[in-house]
């Protein structure tokens, strides 16, 4: 039932599919994979001049001959090329081909697609193996001629070892749970799931703070059209907040993740929240009670902590809402704050939303994908303590300022110095404020918008207060976007100072507690002390702090400053290494709104695709127990992480058993079983050393 | 005897991280010399001991096992499984008097191209200084 297969439609699949353990076991006893003799054809790839500029092609292709098993060698410019696929189908065809190995770039890039060609021709398409002569060879030995002939040659005999003893496979197909996943409700991960709710998916949107909106909630305008960010956000939460397929829970985190593509069970911590919603308090049998938003717990609440959304520069209570334009319209008591005087439920009254014991909850849903969109943070920039945060009252970053210029933030949307609530009229933004920073303090990459919303400030500095000056140090002005440019030349034409170099340094005067900025001017060569009223650094960007341990429970990757890693760059912008697990947004890498809301767009396509589909291709390469060799130790299902082993009783011997939809063909069991009794599908320990002993003892002079 | 030592070094890496991190290499063109040779598994936790030890056996100068960081496995902690494995190997070959710097289990992400070309550089320097395996002249 689960090997339920409807692709395949050869008669040699339905003989096939029926008992492979059994099947294994019996080729196992006879090793040579086939009952044929093993016919090996070789392709040899050129990649234009990447492989053939390194290397000596046709002594490999001489080499090949002369292996055992070989049954045909052949070379052509462009191996992947229509052309190069006919090579590979012609030949199957020709020579009665049993195995496939095309020497080429990795497999990593183009397994599949020669895979594809094997199967044209008329083999199973897991009688493909591929020798990696390009990423691993030519590229990274351009200047070694020799030394790359050589190792190409040992590649591709490594390669025909292991084909000789390759054997027909066929991917199990699974259901596609008719549901997703988006984690994170910020901009990119609303509009992944308003795109994938749009597409008929049930989505769920989980987001651990207490509402959706994420950071540009946080800002005042967008560059380079000057929009209003709540203008254009807040129809969009109130449309998540509205979507009958959007399951949102705010206030949550996911908790833990089984399963795999199509069917991961994902368990969602919900924090104690302690203010019911009203379809909670009505399933509680509370009628017409739960929160409404009215507010009226906010005022006798006694307990004043800072508000995370206004970066602290405004209070709150222990029981919260961030700002008017939360969604869900829904409070939320802080328990490490909240001192349980239980004012709050007394002027709450009737409706009876308050629950000072209220305690986390976990529940479990299906989803077939997942879109992880947890967004960013930002870097603590006092830690580059020449620039003075967290020590100079006037200096803030530029969230901080966002804040101050935003209509709605704690000043109505007029900049005040934190020193003396005066109207500065000088205000200094430094750029790369710890991004492009080798120091080893900072960061190494672009944090790419800063350069871009330090001109818009600059711009509305000069809009909202008459007579004030801006000054940007900056080190490039990166304004590559559409209108970008255009922006950048608007913001010097009105009357923005612009001073190109790095600040080193800047002390505060303790009288006026105004600060001097010290830079070197490279465009003048001469050092700067620029006397201004108010600086803003423009803080680099990092991953959210738990965006970590997040991404370890999906198994994704990531790079060596914790941004999310995609499977390729350019090839698979919005796809990981996990199969059904895609990314949208910053956590990534930083990017600006429009390219956020691009990628949340490419995941929710991405995602929702295996769903329509309605099943999906496993890899085949579960383990199988080789019953005869099996002594039931149990000590391979210790092992297995997924829980895909178990013992069984058979013929009166214990077993090892194995469940073919859990297992993800990791090897763990396979790489430790004392008896040899465990067969990993095409990485079976036969296969394993017969490459080795290709490469050790097969030849080579 | 040919007149110049070429060390003949085997890999055995996991395909998620380091064989990802050693295409991130050649697509950055990183250069390494190219005396080792690279057989990809699914994860390091597949690699068998005797993996290692049949390469030695067979003449291997070196073996390299290469896999995720711990907490980074795309199966969870099969690197763990796989390193316990393989420092019992290592163990071993001290015990029967084989160079243990032989044998090198190391950890390189999808995103250490360098550190992968890097890696590369520093075994095949640590077995020309150690020269040919003195297993060879059994298989002789």
């Amino acid at each position: 039932m689960m090997a339920e297969k409807k692709k395949t439609t050869t008669k040699k699949t339905d003989a096939k599919k029926e008992a492979p353990a059994k099947q294994v076991a019996k080729k196992q006893a006879s090793p040579a994979a086939t009952q044929q003799k093993p016919s090996i054809g070789v392709f040899i790839c050129h990649c234009g001049t990447n492989i053939a500029g390194s290397m000596d092609i046709p002594a490999v292709q001489e080499y090949a001959k002369t292996l055992p098993n070989v049954g045909y060698v052949d070379n052509y410019k462009y191996m992947c090329s229509m052309p190069g696929q006919a090579v590979i189908n012609k030949a199957i065809k020709d020579n009665k081909l049993t195995g496939v190995v095309v020497a080429a770039c990795s497999p990593r890039l183009h397994e599949p697609t020669f895979r594809t060609a094997t199967k044209e021709g008329g083999l199973n398409p897991f009688r493909f193996e591929m020798a990696n002569i390009r990423e691993q060879n030519s590229w990274v030995h351009m200047h070694d001629h020799d030394g790359s002939t050589e190792k190409a040659k040992d590649a591709v005999r490594i390669a025909v070892a292991k084909a000789a003893l390759l054997q027909d496979l066929f991917p199990k197909t699974v259901p596609v749970e008719r549901a997703a996943m988006v984690v994170g409700a910020g901009v990119a991960g609303m509009q992944a799931a308003l795109d994938l709710a749009a597409a008929g998916i049930k989505t769920y949107l989980i987001e651990s703070t207490p509402s959706i909106g994420g950071r540009m909630s946080q800002l005042d305008k967008t560059f380079p059209t000057l929009d209003c960010s709540q203008c254009i956000l807040t129809p969009k939460m109130v449309d998540v907040g509205r979507a009958e397929l959007i399951d949102l829970m705010t206030y949550s985190e996911v908790d833990a993740v089984e399963g795999y593509i199509g069917n991961f069970d994902v368990t969602i911590r919900k924090k104690a929240r302690g203010v019911l919603s009203m379809a909670e308090a009505e399933t509680k049998g509370i009628v017409g009670g739960g929160c409404n938003g009215c507010g009226d717990c906010e005022a006798p609440c006694p307990v004043i902590k800072p508000n995370e959304f206004e970066v602290g520069m405004k209070p709150r209570k222990a029981i919260y809402i961030n700002h008017p334009q939360v969604v869900p319209l829904l409070y939320t008591i802080d328990f490490n704050a909240c001192i349980k005087c239980g004012l709050c439920v007394t002027a709450c009254g009737e409706k009876k939303a308050i629950d000072l014991e209220a305690k986390d909850e976990f529940v479990t849903v299906k989803v077939g994908t997942v879109i992880l969109a947890t967004g960013f943070d930002i870097f603590p920039i006092e830690k580059k303590e020449e620039w003075g945060y967290k020590r100079f009252e006037n200096v803030i970053t530029s969230l901080e300022f966002e804040r101050l210029i935003c209509a709605s933030g704690p000043t109505g949307g007029y900049p005040v110095r934190p020193s003396d609530g005066e109207r500065p009229k000088k205000i200094a933004f430094v750029l790369c404020a710890g991004s492009r920073d080798n120091t080893g303090v900072g960061k190494p990459y672009c944090s790419r918008f800063c350069c871009m919303y330090s001109l818009k400030h600059a711009h509305q500095i000069i809009e909202k207060i008459p007579g004030c000056l801006p000054i940007i140090f900056y080190m490039d002005i990166r304004s590559f976007g559409k209108m970008y440019e255009e922006f950048y030349y608007r913001i010097q034409d009105e009357g923005t100072r612009f001073i190109r170099g790095r600040v080193a340094n800047i002390l505060e005067d303790p009288k006026t507690k105004n600060l001097h900025v010290f830079a070197d001017d490279t465009l003048l060569n001469r050092p700067v002390d620029v006397e201004v009223d108010l600086v803003v650094l423009a803080a680099a960007v990092q991953p959210m702090a738990d965006t970590d341990r997040t991404r370890k429970l999906f198994g994704v990757s990531c790079t060596g400053d914790g941004w999310l890693q995609e499977a390729h760059p350019k090839l698979n912008p919005c796809g990981t290494t996990t199969a059904g697990v895609f990314l949208a947004g910053v956590c990534q890498g930083p990017k600006d709104v429009p390219d956020t809301v691009a990628s949340a767009e490419g995941a929710a396509s991405a995602a929702s695709i295996p769903i329509h589909k309605g099943e999906v291709e496993l890899e085949p390469y579960f383990a199988t127990c080789i019953e005869e060799r099996c002594a039931g130790c149990g000590m391979c299902v210790n092992l297995c992480p997924y829980t895909a082993l178990a013992l069984v009783e058979k013929d009166g011997r214990t077993v090892m058993e194995v469940t073919e939809a859990k297992c993800k063909g990791c090897g763990t069991c396979g790489g430790f079983c004392p008896g040899g009794a465990i067969w990993m599908n095409h990485f079976a320990t036969p296969q394993i050393v017969a490459q080795i002993d290709a490469f050790l003892l097969g030849g080579g002079e | 005897m040919a007149d110049e030592f070429k060390p003949k070094i085997l890999g055995i890496v996991c395909n998620w991280c380091s064989y990802a991190g050693a295409d991130l290499a050649g697509g950055g063109r990183i250069q390494y010399p190219p005396d080792v040779r690279v057989i990809r598994v699914m994860c390091t936790g597949r690699i068998d001991a005797l993996f290692v030890l049949k390469a030695f056996a067979d003449g291997a100068d070196g073996v390299l096992v290469s896999g995720c960081h711990f907490g980074d496995c795309h199966y969870l902690a099969g690197n763990f499984k796989g390193a316990k494995r393989m420092f019992m190997v290592k163990r071993l070959m001290k015990s029967i008097g084989l160079d243990d710097r032989r044998f090198r289990m190391t950890f390189v992400s999808a995103s250490e191209g360098a550190k992968w070309g890097a890696v590369i550089t520093d075994v095949v320097k640590t077995i020309n200084e150690l020269g040919p395996s003195p297993i060879k002249e059994f298989n002789k």
